[in-house]
């Protein structure tokens, strides 16, 4: 498979998104090509079967998370494809530049907690009809952690509406046992959001890490899940 | 070269009351006049005063520094470069190094740890390291204070914000909250890298008519005389120092990284050094005596943030995200455009010569013109005058109050400011971006996989005051030793250690006394260890109105792991295993957290740190973990016994049925005195008996604890303690603190 992942300067998990989709295919056997990094300030992007755009502090975040990387050379081109249907995967700070570029509705806006927060978090899965959830099942608990200072989904209530009635919502934090509840959310989010799709269920936002829990020496495998599907449904 | 006459014919003499507020001493000022010849400019008296000024000379410490072991067949590089440097074999290297940014994070917190975090870093990346792991030591006030909670906040979120953004983990640390810290607050940070040992960039600019290169941020007015304000005493006033705190800018930071990691692959840079204290002075001054040449700098040349800077601004501002590098001739245009791939400021700002001058021009004229030995090596070296007190007497275990129950002084002391979960700082720091983070906060050490291979690298940071200061000496040893300890807990053979020597104002004899004292402790057990310095700081003055902190060495160390499949943690795995305790129980209560939770006292000698069963004992488990005989591994330290089995119930969900302790001892003493060398263990019950055995060959006493399952600690004779109630006690200190009032 083709994957290119975004690079802005202040992006920081770039290499460790790179890598989990990469352990993906040599598991699966597809040893066709590495992922490919695109600078941000590149207008060309190489036409492409799935778009990373990863975690960090895209120019340091200092306007907007996000704000400033939406406007980058690079995303105009990374619209395009999405809009043609290229599967789209943003994690966390790529979550925000998502919102900012147009191609998921709401903002992320600081946690409640107005405190940056590292850990792993419960994640109920509320969709496993897409490439990006195919190898997890509906309403299964997967444990993937978060580190963002400002995670807190907001959208005003007509989005919100269109979100639940066409269900894209794609991860809801949680209790161990799958229970939506306000102690199991870490950072304020609406209707405990931790992930949307867009219309088409081929763009996916989210301030989860899965590509953090890839490896049991790491503590967890939850997160490959999410690049094995990748992998195989894209291949 | 011509400017020293020009420089001279224009100088009026300077008032006895601007070379005091230089912080150059009557003594110094002569010693100055007779080293230039005349007298100086009001630059070259800056320039001087931050050269001279204890931060950057160490004219107190440096004979007694000397003393510290150094070398060792992993070393690479040690002390007396940006970072040091030791081998982790298949020709990959460790660089690490921990520095103090104490004064600043007093004054402004948020912004004095972030630039002390973007300072550690730049140490590190400048030798050609890629940042893998940053760790912090921090010590606050009495947490009744009402300073220490804004302290707290705004030191946590400023390391935060810095290393998050930065991309880098941080992997642990320690905390503690001592009524002696109110006035100086301690933030010591570390920071380790990895490098191909074959490729490690150093600070020596060798060779003549090089060009010397700006990179980074842009240069302001913060920061100036960071390191002479480093190097004085705090009193009321201190507060209005805070336009001499830096401002952190870590997404700069974070592109300075990259530029210069790229810009390393070229074989372009003959030396490179950070901006860090005294900023440009410091760092062209030392690139260039370690050189053997002169350099001349164009400050116009420099990028500035704000206009009419004079030439004694830009010489010690100490604005961030800054570095200077010596290049080979001719590649100018490679580095520059890698740099401004990165929007990054690049400058070619001077040169080296032959002259052996340090030498600033600015708007045409000659600044300052001052040969570099007078800056480098003719800085004065002071031997103190020092006084060492009498030890404190031990305290009987008798003499110490027995609790009316074991199980609730253990609830206590859980959920006491000492040994409360750290959880609320460490959930603030991104600790597994990099992905290799094998070994989250809250354990012995934090562990970080070497990217690609199986090789883990574990890093502790460890000190415990109260010892120090009832005995620097013992304190010292013991600061070693429990670094030592931590990384061997999980499996780690040691390699080496950094160091951040906080302590008071060493023109006092006593603080002279409590500085020789750690010294020669750690030195000792550095000794026994193996286990050199490689690289370190020292930060004195640490004091208010003449009242010092205590003394307080930190150690940072760093080992390896040489398969990560062979590591060992603190929590318990499996119900059915049984706990034990190695090495040997004297029950010390003296300087103990128990009495001080209990007592509200802290009295006595503190627990005498006996080297050579450490290294026996620490040997010993080493070699059960590698076996895989052994299945959790915590070392005894803060809080004794009982706490170390609570913390690794707690860590593995998982309760402990205890039996009952030897009756030789009270019983408050076996679980909660703080002997050294000890370590528990647990293990599967059919590998009880080898570890009898090899302990047996060593000499080491072993005593079966208990056994693991259920979800309660029990003891005989008293109600089971419920691990939710525990972990209540545990965890909720800190959050609660924080969100009060």
């Amino acid at each position: 498979m083709r994957a290119n992942v975004i690079v802005f300067p202040g992006s920081n998990c770039d290499r460790d998104a790179a890598v989990a989709l990469q352990s993906a295919m040599s598991a699966a056997g597809n040893m066709m090509s590495a992922p490919k990094m695109v600078w941000h300030g590149d207008s060309e992007l190489p036409e492409s079967d799935l778009i990373l755009v990863p975690g960090g502090f895209s120019y340091g975040d200092y306007l907007r998370s996000g704000a400033m990387a939406a406007h980058s050379p690079v995303m105009r081109e990374v619209v395009r494809q999405a809009k043609g249907g290229t599967p789209v995967l943003g994690i966390c700070n790529g979550f925000q530049v998502l919102t900012e570029a147009g191609l998921l509705p709401g903002v992320l806006m600081r946690n409640a907690s107005l405190r940056f927060v590292c850990k792993d978090v419960y994640l109920r899965v509320e969709r496993d009809d897409t490439a990006f959830a195919g190898h997890y099942k509906k309403d299964q608990v997967v444990r993937i952690p978060i580190a963002h200072k400002d995670g807190c989904y907001f959208a005003d209530p007509s989005t919100m509406y269109l979100l639940e009635n066409e269900d894209r919502i794609a991860f809801r934090y949680c209790e161990e046992d799958g229970t939506i509840t306000d102690a199991a959310n870490p950072n304020g989010s609406s209707a405990n959001i931790a992930g949307i799709y867009n219309e088409t269920g081929t763009v996916l936002g989210m301030m989860p890490h899965p590509e953090r829990l890839i490896d049991p020496a790491l503590s967890g495998t939850d997160g490959a899940k999410m690049f094995s599907s990748l992998v195989e449904k894209l291949h | 070269m011509s400017g020293a006459a020009n420089v001279a014919a224009e100088t009026p003499a300077l008032s006895e009351e601007l070379v005091a507020e230089h912080g150059i001493s009557p003594d110094e000022y002569e010693r100055l006049l007779k080293e230039l010849g005349r007298e100086p400019t009001l630059t070259e008296l800056g320039v001087f005063s931050v050269m001279w000024s204890e931060h950057c000379s160490y004219k107190s410490s440096r004979v007694w520094l000397k003393k510290l072991p150094t070398s060792g067949p992993q070393v690479i590089q040690g002390p007396g470069e940006n970072a040091g440097v030791v081998s982790l074999g298949d020709g990959q290297a460790a660089v690490f190094k921990m520095e103090s940014h104490n004064h600043p994070s007093y004054i402004e917190p948020y912004q004095g740890a972030a630039t002390g975090v973007g300072g550690i870093m730049r140490d590190v990346f400048t030798m050609g390291a890629r940042p893998i792991a940053n760790m912090n030591a921090l010590r606050f006030g009495s947490p009744s204070h009402p300073k220490t909670r804004h302290l707290v906040a705004g030191v946590v979120s400023g390391i935060g914000d810095y290393g998050n953004c930065m991309g880098v983990p941080t992997i642990g640390g320690e905390t503690n909250f001592d009524p002696r810290y109110n006035d100086n607050i301690l933030v010591n940070a570390m920071c380790v890298g990895l490098v191909d040992a074959d490729r490690i960039f150093k600070s020596a600019a060798k060779g003549v008519g090089l060009p010397v290169v700006y990179v980074g941020s842009k240069t302001g007015r913060d920061g100036i005389h960071g390191a002479t304000m480093a190097s004085a005493e705090f009193d009321e006033s201190s507060e209005e120092k805070r336009p001499t705190v830096q401002v952190g800018d870590p997404f700069t930071e974070k592109l300075l990284l990259e530029a210069c990691l790229e810009l390393m692959n070229e074989d372009v840079i003959v030396a490179i050094q950070d901006m860090g204290a005294a900023g440009l002075t410091s760092s062209s001054v030392e690139m260039a005596d370690k050189g053997g040449v002169g350099i001349d700098l164009d400050l116009d040349r420099v990028p500035m943030r704000e206009e009419g800077m004079t030439a004694y601004e830009m010489l010690l501002s100490e604005s961030q995200e800054r570095m200077l590098m010596v290049l080979k001739p001719g590649s100018e245009p490679v580095a520059e455009r890698i740099f401004k791939k990165w929007e990054l400021d690049f400058a070619v700002i001077g040169k080296t010569t032959d002259t052996g001058h340090f030498v600033a021009r600015h708007n045409g004229a000659v600044e300052a013109d001052i040969p570099l030995p007078a800056l480098a090596h003719a800085a004065p070296v002071y031997e103190r005058p020092y006084e060492k007190r009498d030890p404190l007497p031990t305290i009987a275990a008798e003499d110490v109050t027995a609790p009316p129950s074991i199980l609730n002084a253990l609830e206590r002391l859980l959920g006491s400011p000492h040994l409360s979960s750290r959880r609320w700082i460490y959930e603030q720091y991104d600790h597994m971006v990099m992905g290799d983070t094998v070994q989250r906060p809250g354990g012995d050490s934090g562990v970080v996989r070497v990217h690609g291979t199986n090789k883990g690298l574990a890093v502790s940071c460890d000190v415990t005051p109260r010892y120090c200061a009832a005995d620097p000496y013992e304190g010292g040893k013991q600061a070693v030793a429990e670094c030592w300890r931590n990384l061997t807990a999980t499996g780690a053979k040691p390699l080496a250690i950094t160091d951040c020597l906080n302590f008071g104002n060493p023109e006092r004899p006593e603080i002279m006394g409590e500085f020789v004292g750690a010294i020669e402790g750690m030195a000792e057990a550095c000794k026994v260890f193996h286990f050199p310095v490689v690289s370190g700081n020292v930060s004195l003055y640490n004091e208010t109105n003449g009242v010092a902190i205590p003394p307080t060495p930190a150690v940072g160390g760093v080992g390896l792991i040489a398969d990560i499949a062979e590591m060992s943690d603190i929590a318990l795995k499996a119900d059915g295993d049984v706990i034990l305790l190695l090495g040997k129980e004297t029950g010390h209560l003296g300087q103990s957290i128990y009495m001080t939770v209990m007592e509200d006292r802290l009295d006595g000698a503190p627990p005498p740190v006996d080297l050579a069963s450490e290294r026996i004992v620490g040997d010993l488990v080493r070699g059960l973990i590698k076996a895989r005989t052994v299945d959790a591994v915590h070392d005894c330290g803060d809080g004794g016994l009982l706490v170390a089995i609570a913390e690794m119930a707690l860590a593995g969900k998982r309760g402990v049925a205890l039996e009952a302790p030897p009756e030789d001892l009270p019983a408050h003493a076996v679980w909660f005195g703080e002997d050294q060398a000890r370590y528990v263990v647990a293990a599967t019950p059919d590998k009880v008996n080898t570890i009898k055995d090899v302990a047996a060959i060593y000499n080491v006493p072993v005593r079966v604890l208990g056994t693991v399952g259920e979800d309660t600690i029990t003891l005989p004779g008293e109600a089971p303690l419920p691990l939710g109630m525990l972990r209540a006690a545990y965890e909720d200190w800190l959050p609660r603190f924080m969100t009060r009032g």
